[in-house]
């Protein structure tokens, strides 16, 4: 009754081309970013945006950086993990040696290390496909996560072999480090994860993404429309390590704040990105959010939900029943709605376009 | 528009320009598998040119070869007068040379619009950081290709089905989509690997007048594999016949249609 | 029509430039890694050193090779598999080392609670057989005709699901594998050779045995029964094997039934050498880099593939290791597979991969 299109006449292709053609989305938008930016803050108490919201805001942005490779060009990566490691290391590196420079610069700056090893590890990508393609990604992840370990010079040579996060402020205001509120930290992951959203939603939208996507499709045909495959592969693999690279080094900065960081970047995140995929939907950006907004709640609900509703259930039980109904829900996902998410979440709004007479 | 008469099947091979593209004594084996033996032909600039022959005979092969996919193990082929080696797929595209497929091969997940902008790829210029703002230089020649773009739907009239994701289409569609992808190229030579195959008498019409628009219009050269030979016979200005890798027939309609081999290989030879 | 399929002519290492950024991303690692050695005894300490040790120790050498080949034995029972069921249903089934320990973990904690040893182990096998109608049932039929990549990510689940499911049953805590119960034997045979002692252990003997015994049994099965030649005809091709009234439904059971069983052997020879504990997941992951260099349909391909690794990585880690910091097991697999790759992106007994369009 209220969501359609009736009456929206687009009178160029500047209008018919946007991200949001309907007036409603562009209104539903801005009320998620206000509620963003100023609802969350309010509301939310800081157990609320330092454990819900902050992970949130870094699992979706790795989400979406692992969507831009396996959903949109079609390539499968196990390694997502590794490459956040490598942000995240490279942002420890960098603010070791610049210490002067702004550490929002540093997060976006430290993306790009991740970009570059991704293309390494993207390489073998030119001769070999599909669950080829899977197992040298694996190779990427070991082998990282191994340096992370064995290479000293990486946590500069700290005895608890982890990244001890420095103070760093903006506009005086304490971003990172033990000083920082969670208040800051939270407005500084929306902020990265907000615009670098948008230019995701750029690139997808543009020659580049109809490239990936060619390439996904049918690689064949896209090689004869004359899309070079070599560089549209390794340009989706830096894309994707770039998101992955700047979410790990927020992860790191941002979330876990110093300490405790030891070890994160296995294999198991790795996996657990890809659900997020899966579940949110392959090839789609909103699809990145919802699949990280369900991932990441999971256990959170499990652990302080259901015992909340009365349902007695031990930390370690919680564990294992998240793992079965991460494990069912994929299956589930898979026969009902391979598209997941973001397919259900289009069939609503078709549905509302025509409520309240659906005939 | 060039000189193309009207008078399709009796049209004088004489009147077409120079040979845009030649293929001269091609052999291509997979082993011991031998695909082509020995091919020559030209395909001239403005005109249509059919390639027909039985099953397995080396027509896709053929295509194949001329744009890249295949490697030739002897023989020359010569595009606008510069002998090619080793070309790859995209250079092929970049060239001028654009294609559509016996299996038609969409992008399946995109809509028919993103399927006919990307044949725009290559005409395509901005740079990352422009695509990443999309607005500016980048959005200006999104525009500016979407206006192609809509020229070619509105060509092939499938305004209807602009925005529907391609994998959900009957398959006549996907067909004309296919075309409307490789038209989207501009190419100078488009080759078409059966066009007509599995359409009923109403869609074959609808392409053969697309066909013939092309070539017309824009001048298109058009190499074209198909097996109905009524329309091979009408819209083509010369044919080519290959049985079992060889060339066994070359010349107009008519010419070919009278060959006595050729009515051998399709009606078989009585011993 | 359709034309001889051909290799496509793509071949892009042929390009100079891919080839040479290959070489300088191999050089980059190599100084990263050079810079961190004694400058000026790198070269030396990298190709001249480790082959002097060998010929120095050659008993050391010998009983390096002899765990190799045994982790090797062990990483081809588990692709091996990986192969039976994508031959017969085009699944990559990740889940293939999570059935390992799932079925080591069912087979201990029957024992401990009390079921006898060989009663356990066919009460085991019965609960693999009803993992294998489950999945045929819950998993496969519903998204028959899918595409791979959907079925590979459906395996995900499986995995996780088993893991959250043993887990709940048995506990998250390591388990000992009940050896002796079952008559495998223990302790080692010390044989003097080459001016030193290898030491062999007797449970190692028994798995490679077993192991061969196995691939040998499953071999003439494929051969010579019934069911193994419907499931040559399914994995030549589904519809075909359809068509001639072959029950797709009931081959699945059937393969992922022999699956497990393998899975079962592969977890008590496993869970002989150490725990039983779903830490063996990641060491399972390495039969990746086995199908990667056997081809994903060749038995005899895991079977060398999982020697080439077992025998390669440990050598790499006991003569190259040190030299960056040892560790480099969990990783080296994946880099000799990913070698091979390049050069035969189809493995080592795979076919030719062929392009048509």
């Amino acid at each position: 009754m209220f969501y359609r299109e009736a009456g929206q006449y687009k009178t160029n292709y500047a209008a018919d081309m946007a991200v949001f053609p309907l007036r409603q989305d562009r209104i539903g938008i801005a009320v998620i970013l206000l509620i963003a930016f100023v609802g969350v803050p309010l509301a939310g108490n800081d157990f609320f945006l330092s454990s819900v919201m902050i992970p949130f805001l870094v699992f979706s942005l790795a989400a979406i950086g692992l969507n831009i490779l396996t959903g949109y060009t079609g390539l499968i990566s196990l390694g997502t993990a590794a490459f956040m490691g490598v942000g995240a290391y490279s942002c420890y590196k960098l603010t070791t040696f610049f210490p002067g420079v702004n550490i929002i610069v540093l997060i976006l700056l430290s993306g790009l290390f991740s970009a570059a090893i991704g293309v390494v590890f993207g390489l073998p990508s030119l001769r070999i496909k599909g669950f080829y393609l899977a197992v040298a990604t694996l190779a990427a992840q070991f082998f990282l996560q191994w340096a992370f370990v064995r290479v000293p010079w990486l946590f500069n040579y700290n005895a608890s072999g982890a990244i001890e996060v420095p103070q760093r402020t903006l506009f005086g205001l304490p971003v990172t480090g033990a000083a920082a509120t969670p208040e800051t930290r939270y407005f500084v992951c929306l902020g990265l994860v907000v615009m670098l959203t948008w230019l995701a939603s750029n690139l997808v939208h543009g020659r580049l993404g109809r490239s990936w996507m060619a390439v996904r499709d049918m690689d064949i045909a896209a090689e004869l429309m004359g899309i070079k495959l070599l560089n549209a592969k390794l340009i989706a693999f830096a894309v994707s390590s770039y998101f992955a690279g700047v979410a790990g080094a927020m992860m790191i900065f941002l979330w876990y704040g110093g300490g405790e960081a030891n070890d994160v970047f296995t294999i198991r995140l790795s996996f657990n990105i890809l659900f997020m995929v899966i579940l949110g939907g392959l090839g789609s950006l909103i699809g990145s959010f919802m699949g990280a907004a369900f991932i990441a709640s999971l256990p959170t609900i499990m652990k302080f939900g259901l015992p909340a509703l009365g349902v007695p259930l031990s930390g370690a039980t919680a564990e294992h029943v998240t793992f079965m109904l991460v494990g069912a829900l994929i299956i589930i996902f898979l026969i009902v709605e391979p598209h997941g998410l973001a397919r259900l979440w289009q069939i609503g709004k078709q549905k509302l376009r025509t409520w309240p007479f659906p005939y | 528009m060039n000189a193309h008469s009207t008078d399709i099947a009796g049209d004088p091979v004489t009147q077409k320009g120079e040979a845009l593209l030649s293929v001269e004594n091609v052999s291509l084996r997979f082993g011991g598998v031998k695909a082509i033996t020995d091919v020559s032909f030209d395909i001239r600039k403005g005109e249509i040119r059919a390639i027909i022959g039985p099953n397995g005979a080396g027509k896709t092969s053929m295509l194949n070869c001329i744009n890249g996919f295949y490697h030739p193990q002897d023989g020359r082929i010569t595009y606008k007068g510069v002998r090619r080696t080793r070309v790859r797929p995209h250079q092929a595209a970049a060239a001028g040379i654009a294609r559509t497929f016996q299996n038609v091969a969409l992008f399946k997940g995109m809509s028919t619009l993103d399927n006919i902008m990307t044949g725009r790829t290559l005409k395509m210029r901005k740079g990352f950081f422009w695509q990443a703002l999309r607005h500016g230089p980048a959005m200006a020649e999104e525009i500016e290709h979407r206006k192609v773009v809509e020229d070619i739907i509105d060509f092939l009239e499938i305004q209807h089905i602009r925005k529907l994701p391609v994998g959900k289409l009957p398959y006549g569609l996907q067909k004309r989509v296919e075309l409307g992808r490789a038209l989207a190229m501009e190419p100078e030579l488009l080759l078409l690997d059966e066009p007509m195959a599995g359409m009923n008498l109403e869609e074959k019409e609808d392409m053969c007048r697309f066909i013939l628009d092309m070539n017309n219009q824009f001048g298109t050269t058009i190499a074209l594999i198909e097996h109905d030979i009524g329309v091979v016979m009408d819209l083509s200005d010369r044919v080519v016949v290959l049985e079992y890798g060889r060339k066994i027939a070359d010349g107009t309609p008519g010419e070919v249609k009278t060959d006595q081999r050729v009515i051998d290989a399709y009606l078989g030879v009585a011993h | 029509m359709s034309d001889v399929a051909a290799q496509p002519a793509p071949n892009l290492l042929a390009k100079g430039w891919v080839k040479s950024g290959l070489i300088v991303a191999a050089l980059v690692v190599a100084a990263i890694v050079g810079a961190r050695l004694d400058p000026s005894g790198t070269i030396h300490a990298i190709f001249v050193d480790p082959f002097n040790q060998m010929a120095q120790a050659p008993d050391l050498l010998v009983q390096t090779i002899w765990e190799g080949l045994v982790s090797g034995v062990l990483y081809a029972l588990i692709a091996l598999g990986f192969v039976l069921i994508f031959k017969a249903s085009g699944v990559f089934n990740f889940a293939q080392g999570i059935m390992v320990v799932f079925a080591a973990l069912t087979l201990v904690g029957l024992y401990e609670k009390g079921v006898p040893a060989f009663i356990a182990v066919i009460l085991t096998l019965g609960v693999m057989f009803v993992l294998a109608a489950t999945i045929e049932r819950v998993v496969l039929r519903p998204l028959v005709n899918q595409p791979d990549i959907i079925l590979f990510m459906a395996t995900f689940g499986i995995t996780y699901f088993l893991i959250g499911f043993g887990e709940s049953v048995f506990g998250g805590n390591p388990k000992q594998m009940i050896t002796e119960q079952l008559f495998l034997p223990k302790g080692a045979i010390d044989l003097k050779m080459l001016g030193g002692i290898v030491s062999l252990q007797k449970i190692d003997i028994a798995a490679a045995i077993i192991a061969s015994l196995m691939i040998a049994v499953l071999g003439l099965f494929f051969q010579y029964t019934r069911i193994g030649r419907a499931l040559r005809a399914v994995a030549d091709s589904h519809k075909a094997a359809l068509s001639v009234g072959i029950s797709l439904n009931q081959i699945w059971v059937i393969v992922w039934f022999t699956a497990g069983i393998v899975a079962l052997i592969t977890g008590i020879m496993w869970g002989a050498r150490s725990d039983v504990s779903f830490a063996l997941e990641i060491v399972a992951l390495k039969a990746l880099p086995v199908l990667i260099l056997g081809g994903f349909t060749s038995i005899p391909g895991a079977i060398v593939g999982g020697l080439i690794i077992g025998i390669g990585e440990k050598l790499g880690e006991f003569y190259w290791g040190p030299l960056i910091g040892g560790g480099i097991e969990s990783w080296l697999a994946y880099f000799i597979a990913l070698g091979f790759l390049l050069f035969r992106p189809q493995g080592l007994f795979g076919d030719k991969i062929i392009e048509r369009i």
